[in-house]
């Protein structure tokens, strides 16, 4: 740590020096009127110079602030590389403040923050809102969303028509038939259904309906009629929990209830969780490799947009929700832009590695050089 | 009034205007400026809720208002149930609250002795300083949980009476109408106890003693001098209360229970109320629902002023009709 803080500091100097030539015309940000006397300074001293080789290879050093708002579902992973990515460069700040991915996007247009986290993408009609231009996805992380109970069995096997149906109330009991057929070792109890579902408009439970959507729905065998969004009609005799951790406690405290909910709060909570019937017939369980599995299994957009619910792939998960970050293309201001560029990087390469201790799968190979490639689209100063 | 003056000392009225001439008119342009911004922040609020909201009325028509179905996937946004929540957990906060705040006002002004009467002053007005989420997450983790049992056995008993049958139906869960008016009849009855408790502490000495020196006794004192003398003052009051539990946000959020499409007299089922919905579902909301949920917004705005116009015209009337003014 003490090393890397150390080399990072050299190669700061020396990107300083290299920044007071490079940028003498531009208007100055506080960094760059500080540069010339640095440098100054310092330029009779051999170790100096000699640090200016290593500035390829390193990052130079950052300081500054980024706001972020957006998306709830990823907030526990860019937390956790917002703090790494901090203490390797102690003079960066970035708030991310949540809110929804609806607010994210819409403090992006309107240019409050910085970046956003969205787990949707823009409408078409909503474009021409973003002051700033053209806007960036990079897909960050994607995350298993468990369909967890409260039964004192483990593994419970289910098909999203079953899903659908007990998120419709037509399946009220645990030792309905439909449900027996689905786990044949299993012998289930005469316990009542009891569903949770999110109270707050969610982009959880946008991911979550639409995979009913998908799998279930007009175009596949037509039992979920709900339709897909961020708050749908749930029947009245449901119960609502606020927040991931509003429907765990729900299902927590009550016996025979069911209720989706993002692995890590699923996790924390101790829940028992279903395995889920994907594409391919299989039944897979919500763990960071089925949702890696089904990102690899999306198709991906030009943009890098796509959807991992409902991918194709043996061992995919099928609620498999995807997140992004959002920024301008054209990024006039040239430290926020550079700030953004190596968070993002950072996020990309070093962060993937974080995501598995909060229950959030990297991005499979593939996408995640894609992620990298489209930084070079950044036009940064 | 005209000011005749017949000897050369100038009375106070020529005095102050002489002196304080300038100074007065501009406090009095001030004051003017601070009484037009209160009015001008209004009217901008109303005409950017009024501006916002358009999409959405202009999408639904009067469907808006008259239809209950809230269904964002397919684009359908109809207050009517969530009109109804609102309405509905007000009036049983108001029914709960009520004789509760009433009695306590009267015990404090007129029953208790001295030093109960500071006391218990004191924690009321503490209770009123609670925030509104102590209020929600204290009904949801504790009350909410607890309250089952009674709900149920609130169901079995009314099981089949006219109208108390309706209103004790069958019940699923904790977080419903009724947990939601009792959260608010928390919250509100410090408002109308505090208010209360001021009108009938107006209540002149005379008129009290002048009907207990008629024989009257304590009961027909407070029922005979006190209430009456009070009653414009106490309308406003609840009025008040009803202001606040109508606009009553996270509280309410919390444990009425967030179902959708719900217009039904049972209380023991959960429903949903305009500003939770509001604040529940703002953060994930597209262009259209945005503008929907203004103009949810916009028709509680309007409610809650017909709410205050009625009150004000109530405490006017009885006013006038005391001979008070």
């Amino acid at each position: 740590m003490n090393n890397v803080k150390r080399r990072a500091f050299l190669a700061g100097i020396a990107s300083l020096a290299l920044l007071a030539t490079a940028c003498g015309d531009d208007e100055s940000s506080s960094d760059t009127t500080q540069a010339p006397t640095t440098a100054g300074s310092d330029s009779s001293d051999a170790p100096t110079s000699s640090a200016g080789s290593e500035t390829t290879a390193m990052p130079m050093d950052l300081a500054g602030e980024l706001n972020a708002s957006g998306a709830t579902f990823p907030k526990t992973f860019y937390e956790e590389a917002m703090a790494e990515f901090m203490s390797i460069y102690p003079d960066v700040t970035i708030n991310y403040a949540g809110g929804g991915s609806g607010k994210g996007k819409q403090d992006l247009a309107d240019q409050v923050v910085d970046w956003a986290g969205t787990d949707s993408t823009i409408k078409d009609e909503d474009l021409p809102g973003f002051k700033g231009g053209d806007v960036l996805y990079f897909p960050t992380v994607v995350a298993p969303i468990t369909v967890s109970y409260n039964l004192d069995i483990e593994g419970l096997q289910l098909t999203p028509d079953t899903i659908a149906k007990i998120f419709l109330r037509q399946i009220t009991n645990w030792n309905d038939p439909e449900i027996a057929a689905e786990n044949p070792d299993v012998t289930l109890p005469d316990q009542a259904i009891v569903v949770a579902h999110r109270s707050d408009g969610s982009g959880t439970t946008k991911n979550f309906t639409t995979f009913l959507d998908r799998a279930a729905g007009p175009d596949a065998s037509g039992i979920w009629t709900l339709g897909a969004g961020d708050t749908v009609e749930w029947p009245a005799d449901t119960q609502a929990g606020e927040g991931n951790g509003g429907v765990a406690q729900i299902i927590t405290s009550t016996v025979g209830a069911i209720g989706y909910v993002d692995l890590s709060d699923a996790t924390d909570a101790g829940l028992n969780m279903a395995l889920v019937q994907n594409s391919s017939g299989n039944y897979v369980g919500p763990t960071v490799e089925g949702a890696s599995a089904a990102a690899g299994g999306a198709e991906i957009n030009d943009n890098l947009t796509y959807s991992a619910i409902w991918a194709d792939g043996a061992d995919a998960y099928p609620i498999t929700a995807q997140t992004w970050i959002i920024v301008y293309k054209v990024q006039p201001d040239a430290e926020k832009g550079m700030l953004i560029k190596a968070f993002l990087e950072y996020v990309l390469t070093d962060g993937q590695d974080l995501a598995g201790s909060v229950s959030f799968a990297p991005l499979p190979a593939e996408l995640q050089q894609m992620a990298i490639d489209q930084l070079d689209q950044l036009e940064i100063g | 009034m005209s000011v005749t003056t017949t000897s050369h000392t100038p009375t106070l009225q020529e005095r102050l205007r002489g002196k304080g001439g300038h100074a007065d008119r501009s406090f009095r342009g001030v004051v003017y400026v601070s009484g037009f911004v209160v009015l001008a922040v209004l009217a901008l609020i109303a005409l950017t809720m009024f501006d916002k909201s358009r999409a959405a009325l202009s999408h639904m028509g009067l469907d808006f208002f008259t239809s209950k179905r809230w269904n964002p996937p397919g684009e359908q946004y109809g207050v009517l149930s969530y009109i109804w929540g609102t309405v509905y957990t007000s009036v049983i906060a108001l029914v709960l609250a009520v004789p509760v705040s009433l009695g306590i006002a009267i015990y404090i002004t007129q029953v208790a002795p001295n030093w109960l009467r500071k006391v218990m002053t004191y924690v009321i007005d503490l209770l009123a300083v609670v925030p509104s989420v102590v209020f929600g997450l204290w009904g949801i983790l504790v009350f909410a949980p607890h309250v089952l049992g009674f709900y149920k056995w609130l169901s079995r008993t009314f099981d089949g009476w006219p109208v108390l049958g309706n209103i004790f139906g069958p019940n699923p869960q904790g977080r419903t109408f009724f947990t939601a008016g009792i959260i608010l009849a928390i919250m509100i009855i410090p408002i109308i106890v505090s208010i209360s408790r001021e009108v009938m502490e107006t209540t002149p000495q005379t008129e009290k003693e002048a009907a207990l020196g008629l024989g009257a006794t304590k009961w027909e004192m407070i029922t005979g001098a006190v209430l009456p003398h009070s009653r414009g003052g106490l309308v406003g009051a609840v009025m008040l209360g009803l202001g606040r539990a109508m606009g009553e946000t996270i509280a309410v959020a919390l444990v009425i229970g967030s179902a959708t499409g719900q217009i039904t007299l049972n209380a023991l089922t959960s429903g949903n109320s305009m500003p939770a919905v509001i604040t529940a579902e703002w953060g994930e909301a597209d262009t259209l629902k945005k503008s929907a949920l203004i103009a949810m917004a916009m028709t509680l705005f309007v409610m809650t002023i017909v709410v205050n116009m009625t009150a004000t015209a109530v405490v006017n009337r009885s006013q006038k009709r005391m001979g008070v003014r």
